[in-house]
């Protein structure tokens, strides 16, 4: 995402750390999720589902901030995101 | 990664799972129907609005977005054509503790059920209405409808809509709704925190959803999904508290959005009991 100027308190602000999980058979391949990723994580994968929809993948795992975007744009309720920490406490 | 990780990953559920009737996802919305996005976004807003999600009923009506009363998991009611207002005020007039949200398509409230909305919105029932507005007839296979924009193409109007668009907004506010309100699906995080406001008003809410509808409506009209959501992103003016007037779907020119109208006033239950329950009132003395 561009800044047009690097925010005054950037040093101080925590990025979370977002894990992407796909559904990959409810995926339909509408591509929102890719296109509208503010930080780019996702690109189409070359494999295909039962129905024959390339799914999204994770391209740019480190990326993600969890903004949960694409969990809010999916129409197929197919991806969504967990805060990488809290993921590390529950196993 | 190895297929014990991958078994570990398929076992954490999707967010709205708990809402959702997932034994029927895939739902029957085509590849980039905007229908899936408002219907998620209607259910994150009902999950963090925090209602009381047991005393909560979806209707809808027919159509493709008449379906979603199918996929909640929550009492829900699937009513016929048109009628899906009528359905929801006699149940809230039934039980004034519900919460009743209807979710239709524009065909549905706004042509055949168009009467029921504004005496609806005229009465101030205590309704939360999202009307997802694809432009066009979807289900029965694209054709002209109340909304679809001046000059677009549909299977009955193959040189183009000679007609005007209704301005559902504007309509809804002439009519008497205390809470107005009109986002895209692009928009849904704006989207969500506005079904949450609606559902918060004590009153007649009309949240419009502006939808891609990509194989019927989008496909005559050159448009791929995503160069709707581009159109959207692109075309859309967010501007909160606009005046009704200005609402008009004319993308050459631009579509406004935002909350229009949050003005609450007594809903028909409140009014209902004041002029018509009167055992709080000393009973009249007889005349002898």
């Amino acid at each position: 995402m561009a800044l047009w100027r690097v925010p005054l308190d950037a040093d101080q602000i925590e990025v979370p750390l977002g894990i992407v999980h796909i559904i990959k058979e409810r995926c339909k391949g509408c591509g929102y999720c890719i296109e509208f990723c503010p930080k780019e994580v996702l690109e189409f994968s070359k494999e295909f589902n039962q129905k024959g929809y390339h799914p999204p993948r994770v391209k740019k795992p480190d990326d993600c901030v969890n903004c949960h975007y694409c969990e809010i744009i999916c129409p197929e309720f197919a991806i969504y995101s967990l805060e990488a920490d809290k993921e590390q406490a529950n196993q | 990664m190895t297929t014990a990780q991958e078994a570990q990953r398929e076992a954490v559920k999707h967010p709205l799972d708990d809402l959702l009737r997932t034994e029927r996802i895939p739902h029957i919305w085509c590849p980039g129907c905007g229908i899936g996005t408002a219907f998620s976004s209607c259910l994150m807003g009902m999950k963090e609005s925090g209602i009381d999600l047991d005393n909560t009923v979806m209707v809808s009506g027919i159509g493709c977005s008449g379906r979603g009363a199918g996929y909640v998991k929550l009492d829900s009611y699937h009513t016929t054509h048109g009628r899906a207002i009528p359905f929801a005020t006699g149940m809230k007039l039934a039980n004034t503790d519900l919460n009743v949200v209807v979710f239709s398509g524009d065909g549905d409230l706004f042509a055949i059920g168009g009467n029921h909305f504004i005496h609806a919105a005229r009465r101030n029932v205590d309704l939360t209405v999202v009307c997802v507005n694809n432009f066009n007839y979807g289900m029965t296979g694209g054709q002209v409808a109340a909304t679809t924009p001046h000059l677009a193409k549909t299977t009955t109007t193959p040189l183009g809509n000679p007609d005007s668009p209704f301005n559902l907004p504007l309509l809804a506010y002439a009519c008497g709704a205390s809470y107005v309100a009109r986002w895209t699906t692009l928009h849904a995080r704006d989207l969500t925190s506005a079904i949450i406001e609606a559902l918060a008003n004590p009153g007649f809410s009309f949240v419009e959803v502006l939808a891609p509808c990509p194989i019927n409506y989008g496909r005559r009209n050159k448009e791929k999904p995503l160069d709707t959501l581009r159109l959207f992103q692109e075309k859309s003016i967010i501007k909160n508290n606009a005046h009704p007037t200005e609402l008009d779907v004319d993308w050459e020119r631009g579509v406004v959005l935002g909350t229009f109208v949050n003005n609450p006033r007594p809903c028909s239950t409140d009014m209902y009991d004041k002029v018509c329950r009167l055992e709080e009132k000393p009973p009249k003395k007889s005349a002898a």
